[in-house]
């Protein structure tokens, strides 16, 4: 399914099928993802668009009955590929989870951390970096004066965008978000809707969430899944008002899921 | 940039390297001693073994004497300690949400649990093998259940903390008085946990050879007065390798593989028994 | 009846700690004399002569610290990359047996290491490991010393190695259980950045549990402190001060096993109880420590799920 065909397409997913040992969790899943937009994945718990988000950094290897085949191009560059080499994969697609998950670490090392992975900076160098992400995270101005204090101590709000900061410190060129707003309360997740609609400025997001109205705010392209199908997948515009299948409109009128 | 790429996938490489030569470490151990103990210990179990007292130097006999002491203490001492173990467990899940007795017995309690079980031999003999002025099978006995206790008292809690407060809710609103729940609700819904716990409190102490060094020591010929100084294996085992005779040292090896043996068997039965039944409900 | 049975089993639970206190008291009053004799010089005197009546108990107080000492610096490291293999390394099919193989090692009974130190152990380790330490690192300057010594296989260094072993399987299973409290998100978001697998072992597991690796270690203490019968067997009882790790030594708890049911007297009889009360005081320091720092580790577990 091509309804991007108007943008430049940044990843390109050719024939996906996923398995969890021999259950088939995503059949035949063909999509783009455009550069420097936000696209959506939906649907009713189980559908598969964690899964989906999963394979994009193939976080799923973590586990060993878990296997897919077909291709994920990324630059040209299958990332199913077995030399695929893991590390500087994630280097090029950051993430963000559904819960905060601050590492046990101050906050300017929670930002360093994945900075150090990859480069050898200056200590002048990596405060201007651990500074730039948490601008960018809009993060900054409540905790520039307590960088060396616990992650942990920050609010839910606060942990997720440091999460955030983190991930683009190092700056990858695609964000995948799974359900980042989901433990989050009503102001916070607004802040980070803002700051994701601010960020596509420079990356190339991806977010999974099981909240409707938060797909038609954010989000560019989105494309509704069901039980490990891609049912429908477009504009978000033309997805929300204008459903092709009937399936897409039933779901998101609420009718069911 | 690279520099930085390699060495990480070397300190990568390297560390998980000695991961799996620390597994293979643990398991060498392993491997090397039941080895050992199947080498020495298998030639030395004959039927004499079961059949012949423990022999003076030089001659040959059997350890009958000291099973039997061994058996007569470890069940004695799992039946003094697991009522009061149990009790006292369902006391810290049951009654123990206020007050400082809950939470202060249950960290004197993880202490016992693992403290040095010479100390606990010491004990008896102070209070008790010093007073009536002789080594016995009770003292040996006393020994064993204040090891059996904490372990008992720690499972006990924990499985009973599994159960599901919904169902003393409904028993509740039956109408049943808090004993009655707690004796045919809770603790029966808690048998195979607090079973396993009294096997592995067994397992312990049939291999405990410290704390009967000063209370049951030993003897040589057939005993079953319990207020008589009493054999039993891991002192028998004690005495006869550390002595240089090889008689002795053969059965002591006899000895070894067959408390060995009934400990693994004890712990392995205690798995699977609470395996099973953690996967039924 | 309710409050019958209510009684009843606080009757229990209180009995627990009355049983700690009447250890308590029974080691001091069984002391008594021992303490009258030497007061507070028996912790520091090298002295050990049943003929003449004079007790202290430096050599086995030495001896218990060293040996658990040693055996905690092998055991460690080892415990440490088994919890890391079967946590993060091990293939599923694996896990379960080989966890249950570590933990059958720390059911095997202690005497059962004793003996196997004695008989296979130390001859092996006296023909082939001791002479090539004493040629190897006992010329070398600062430790050279502590490992040049008659290579007899018994001795501080063998004990040590026993008692590691003994120990190995309790660390390795408390660290293994408290990585596996680690939420499996944090350590994804460590995977995401692209961190190794080591690195999110070093960088996010280990900072996340270190309480309760400090609480397993000093459980492992706990139990190396109080080890009795693997000791006994191959520490050689020697009431003897050396710097040599290959030379024999005394723990407190062998010198109790060897010599308490022989020893004529008064006052060498109190002295040993006095060495248990040192051992018990010890092993409850330690094992206190253990319990809180657990304790605060299954705290904050609750705090953040």
């Amino acid at each position: 399914m091509n309804a991007a065909n108007h943008a430049t397409p940044r990843i390109v997913v050719k024939d996906l099928n996923f398995y969890y040992g021999k259950f088939l969790a995503l059949k035949n899943i063909n999509l783009d993802i455009a550069e420097k937009k936000v696209t959506a994945f939906i649907g009713p718990s189980g559908c598969g668009k964690s899964t989906l988000l999963r394979t994009f950094n193939r976080m799923y290897q973590l586990y060993p009955q878990q296997t897919a085949t077909g291709a994920i191009m990324l630059d040209g560059d299958n990332i199913l590929d077995k030399h695929q080499d893991l590390n500087k994969l994630r280097a090029k697609i950051g993430m963000v989870f559904q819960k905060p998950t601050p590492f046990p670490m101050s906050i300017y090392d929670n930002i360093a951390f994945g900075v150090k992975l990859y480069n050898n900076l200056s200590k002048n160098d990596m405060d201007e970096r651990v500074e730039w992400a948490l601008k960018k995270a809009a993060l900054w101005v409540e905790v520039k004066d307590k960088l060396k204090q616990s992650g942990m101590g920050l609010s839910g709000g606060q942990q997720q965008r440091l999460c955030i900061a983190r991930a683009i410190a190092v700056k990858p060129e695609v964000l995948l978000l799974d359900e980042p707003t989901s433990a989050l309360d009503p102001i916070s997740t607004a802040h980070i809707e803002k700051l994701i609609d601010e960020l596509k400025e420079d990356f190339t997001i991806v977010i999974v969430t099981h909240n409707m109205q938060q797909a038609a705010r954010v989000s560019d392209y989105t494309a509704y899944m069901y039980l490990g199908d891609l049912v429908e997948f477009g504009d978000t515009s033309t997805v929300f008002t204008n459903p092709k299948r009937k399936e897409t409109e039933d779901y998101i009128t609420g009718r069911f899921g | 940039m690279f520099d930085l790429y390699a060495r990480r996938r070397l300190t990568n490489a390297i560390g998980l390297t000695v991961a799996i030569l620390a597994m293979a470490f643990g398991l060498f151990w392993l491997c090397w001693i039941l080895w050992t103990l199947l080498d020495h210990g298998l030639p030395a179990l004959t039927l004499k073994v079961f059949a012949q007292m423990t022999p003076p130097p030089g001659s040959s006999g059997g350890l009958l004497n000291a099973i039997y002491g061994s058996l007569l203490m470890t069940v004695g001492g799992t039946l003094v300690g697991t009522p009061i173990g149990i009790m006292a467990g369902t006391y810290l899940a049951e009654y123990g949400h206020r007050g400082w007795l809950a939470p202060v017995t249950r960290f004197i309690n993880d202490i016992l649990l693992s403290a040095p079980s010479i100390v606990i031999g010491l004990f008896i003999y102070e209070v008790y093998v010093v007073q009536v002025k002789h080594f016995s099978g009770w003292a040996g006995t006393m020994a064993l259940a204040i090891i059996v206790i904490p372990i008992v008292i720690r499972t006990t809690e924990n499985m009973l903390r599994l159960i599901p407060s919904t169902l003393r809710e409904a028993a509740a609103a039956l109408g049943a008085p808090q004993w009655q729940i707690i004796s045919f609700v809770t603790l029966r819904a808690a048998r195979a946990g607090i079973i396993t716990g009294v096997m592995l409190g067994i397992a312990r102490i049939s291999g405990e050879t410290a704390p009967l060094l000063f209370t049951s020591l030993n003897n040589q010929f057939w005993n079953s007065n319990m207020n008589q100084p009493m054999a039993n294996l891991p002192v028998v085992i004690f005495q006869f390798a550390m002595s240089p005779y090889a008689d002795w040292q053969d059965l002591a090896w006899g000895g070894a593989l067959l408390i060995t043996a009934s400990v693994l068997t004890l712990n392995i039965l205690a798995r699977v028994l609470f395996r099973q039944r953690a996967s039924t409900h | 009846m309710d409050s019958l049975f209510h009684n009843l089993t606080r009757l229990a639970a209180s009995g627990v700690l009355v049983l700690l206190a009447a250890i308590l008291f029974s080691l001091i009053k069984g002391s008594m004399p021992a303490i009258h004799a030497f007061g507070f010089g028996f912790l520091i005197s090298p002295d050990w002569d049943p003929v003449t009546d004079r007790f202290g108990a430096l050599i086995p107080i030495v001896g218990t610290l060293v040996t658990s000492f040693i055996a905690l610096l092998i055991a460690i490291p080892v415990s440490f990359g088994i919890a890391l293999f079967l946590t993060e390394l091990s293939p599923r099919l694996l896990r379960r047996p080989l966890g249950v193989a570590i933990e059958l090692l720390a059911g095997i009974p202690s005497i059962i290491y004793g003996m196997w130190g004695l008989f296979v152990f130390a001859p092996l380790f006296a023909d082939h490991i001791e002479p090539w330490l004493n040629d190897h690192i006992g010329p070398l300057p600062y430790i050279g010393p502590f490992f040049s010594g008659p290579p007899m296989g018994i001795g501080i260094l063998t004990a040590s190695i026993i008692l590691a072993i003994m120990v190995i399987p309790f660390i390795s299973a408390v660290m293994r259980d408290v990585f596996d409290v680690v939420p499996v998100m944090l350590k994804e978001s460590a995977y995401g950045l692209g961190s190794t697998t080591w690195e999110v072992m070093m960088s996010i597991v280990l900072p996340y549990t270190k309480v309760g690796v400090v609480g397993g270690i000093m459980l492992g203490l706990g139990r190396a402190l109080g080890e009795t019968m693997a000791v006994t067997f191959v520490i050689g009882n020697a009431h003897e001060l050396s710097k040599s790790l290959l030379n024999p030594g005394n723990s407190i708890s062998s010198a109790l096993a060897n010599e308490f049911t022989e020893a004529v007297g008064d006052l060498y009889t109190a002295s040993l109880v006095e060495l248990g009360l040192i051992l018990f005081f010890i092993t409850f320091v330690v094992l206190s420590l253990a319990r809180y720092m657990l304790y605060k580790l299954g705290q904050r577990e609750g705090k953040v799920s």
